[in-house]
């Protein structure tokens, strides 16, 4: 039983990484209907802009372990952000108007680009997080020791996600995103700045996906240029599992995926890990192709 | 018409002489861009022709060159009785696999599709029914054995493998405009209309998917018995990716696009091999600059020109 739960909190932790990266999908996917390959890469800069600013401003050396976590993470999202928006700019806004598969081409050759750009900078090997960023203490829960990072990682990423729905559910400008993810030409009659919207979305999602990258690495402990496919793809999975599109979903699918992969890799097999999230997507989209919190979409051409 | 004819004896005869002015590295090279584009245009007839959003193609790959080399290395059946073999348990599991999904559209079947061939890789990785020989692959196939003539020498592949390509690309012409290619072109371009016009769309859909399959899991064959050793790497979702870009670089849905696609994706790395490190970034952004400024591929398909002019409506004929 201690291992269910050691797993269980892995999961969670895991799966809060798994969540955050979905929202980037989702949102793009979204508003713009295209599956944005690049932004596991993005996530991958978050975790070497992530190393270089902890290496380079000591800053938990002057403002304190967490605080210097805190806004290492603000640094990194808004730089993250960013790269987002530039992206968009320069490999997706001129092919708003062609075929879907340009798209995807396009999305695939921004990864590879960015993916090799990361190797040139950094070099092809694995890089090493400094080791003591956070202390290394462990939460006694219910005769349970569970490691602070995870619970952290798993607040911070919770904090996000929630920050996240509030500012789509209540602002101005998250009304206008939804309106936009419903139907662009009619939101552009209603006097929406679609082109800005999908800025905005392109900013937040990469941005979170950032915070992810620096989570992981502080986590794991070593990042490589090429992990941004993995947690590319599974985050996908997770948000298609939830109901590509939709917010909460990302969140649930996110959390749930992650809790499946770790009991999978405890219970059934290590080795079979990474095809057990596959494996997840595929029964998902045969037994309900909307996911879990989906809605039917009428026309998904 | 005869320029055509022309062009095409020249381009011909020159691909026949290119192996006796090349050095072994080039014809080797040509060899791969030969294998890419019979893969590209199984996946074309799929992806391009059909219209469906299909990116684990490398599955099917895998599981010909996978059958050639444990039935020649475990029960040393010749390669060449292989080949159709290959095929044919390549369509098996695509029919297995793609019959519940088919019916997917778009994304999601692209999504599914990379899925699948994450599963088929991990599955060779971790030695499936211990056959698969794990992350050291299957070593020691031996070499395609024409009526007591050994292919072995890249220059012998080089018309092994060419002559297959021409051979695919003369039967995927023919099935494109026949009456079964024309209803799928139908299905891509209108999968409701065509539904509606009488069009069993998902299984036609089923059967193009299997027919990519069959003949991706020849080359599989043709693969194992050229490299005489095959590992999990070269099957990853990063060859489905590259096949992928291949078609639609190319031009989605012609013949002639294709085949320059793999031309393009796997020769031009090659010529800038010295600048090994970067030539990967400066390709990434090559395609983004692709798509932009011609999304429809280098090579689109020319307008179809079918027998209609015969038709009478009343007075007018069209």
């Amino acid at each position: 039983m201690e291992l269910f739960f050691q797993q269980l909190t892995n999961g969670l932790a895991i799966g809060g990484i798994y969540a955050l990266i979905a929202l980037g999908y989702t949102m793009v996917y979204g508003v713009m209907k295209l599956i944005n390959f690049a932004h596991g890469d993005l996530f991958t800069i978050g975790a070497y802009l992530g190393l270089t600013l902890l290496t380079s401003l000591g800053l938990s050396n002057y403002l304190g372990p967490v605080t210097g976590v805190l806004v290492l993470v603000v640094m990194i999202m808004v730089l993250v952000g960013i790269v987002g928006v530039l992206l968009e700019r320069v490999a997706y806004r001129p092919l708003r108007q062609a075929d879907r598969l340009s798209a995807v081409v396009s999305a695939l050759g921004a990864s590879i680009f960015f993916a090799n750009a990361l190797m040139l900078i950094y070099g092809a090997r694995f890089r090493v997080y400094p080791h003591n960023i956070l202390p290394k203490v462990s939460v006694n829960i219910m005769g349970l020791d569970i490691p602070l990072i995870r619970i952290l990682m798993l607040v911070a990423s919770l904090v996000l996600m929630a920050a996240l729905y509030f500012f789509v559910q209540k602002t101005k400008t998250g009304t206008a995103i939804r309106a936009a993810a419903i139907d662009q030409g009619a939101a552009k009659l209603m006097g929406i700045d679609v082109n800005k919207i999908i800025s905005i979305v392109f900013f937040i999602g990469p941005a979170l996906g950032g915070a992810a990258g620096v989570m992981v690495g502080m986590y794991y402990g070593q990042i490589n240029f090429t992990m941004g496919w993995v947690y590319g793809l599974k985050a996908f999975i997770a948000a298609v599992l939830g109901g590509i599109g939709n917010i909460p979903g990302a969140m649930l699918g996110g959390l749930l995926l992650g809790v499946i992969e770790a009991l999978g890799a405890a219970y059934i097999s290590i080795a079979w890990k990474d095809a057990i999230a596959f494996f997840v997507l595929i029964v998902i989209l045969i037994v309900r192709p909307t996911g879990i919190l989906g809605e039917r979409v009428a026309d998904k051409v | 018409m005869n320029k055509q004819i022309i062009i095409n004896s020249i381009v011909i005869v020159l691909l026949a002489l290119c192996p006796l002015f090349l050095n072994t590295y080039w014809v080797d090279v040509i060899n791969n861009i030969g294998l890419y584009a019979i893969l590209a245009l199984s996946l074309n007839f799929i992806l391009g022709h059909t219209g469906l959003f299909h990116m684990g193609h490398a599955a099917f790959y895998a599981i010909g060159a996978y059958t050639t080399a444990i039935l020649n290395t475990m029960y040393h059946v010749p390669i060449i009785f292989l080949m159709p073999l290959s095929g044919i348990l390549a369509a098996l599991f695509a029919l297995v696999v793609a019959k519940p999904i088919i019916h997917l559209r778009g994304d999601y079947l692209l999504i599914v599709t990379i899925g699948i061939v994450e599963i088929v890789r991990i599955a060779l990785i971790n030695n499936i029914f211990g056959i698969t020989g794990g992350s050291n692959g299957i070593f020691g196939i031996s070499r395609p054995n024409l009526f007591g003539f050994i292919i072995r020498r890249p220059q012998e592949f080089y018309y092994y493998i060419w002559i297959f390509l021409g051979i695919s690309v003369f039967l995927f012409h023919r099935l494109e405009n026949s009456r079964f290619g024309r209803a799928l072109n139908f299905i891509k371009e209108d999968e409701v209309a065509a539904e509606g016009s009488g069009i069993d769309t998902a299984y036609y859909k089923l059967i193009a998917f299997v027919l990519g399959a069959f003949w991706a899991g020849m080359v599989g064959n043709i693969y194992a018995a050229k490299m005489t050793i095959i590992s999990p790497e070269s099957f990853s979702f990063w060859e489905s990716v590259i096949l992928f870009t291949i078609v639609i670089l190319g031009g989605a849905g012609s013949i002639r696009g294709v085949i320059l696609g793999a031309f393009l994706i796997i020769g031009l790395p090659e010529l800038f091999r010295q600048f090994a490190s970067a030539r990967m970034l400066v390709f990434g952004a090559a395609m983004v600059v692709m798509m932009i400024f011609r999304p429809q591929g280098i090579l689109p398909p020319l307008p179809r020109k079918y027998a209609l002019d015969k038709i009478n409506y009343g007075d007018k004929t069209l």
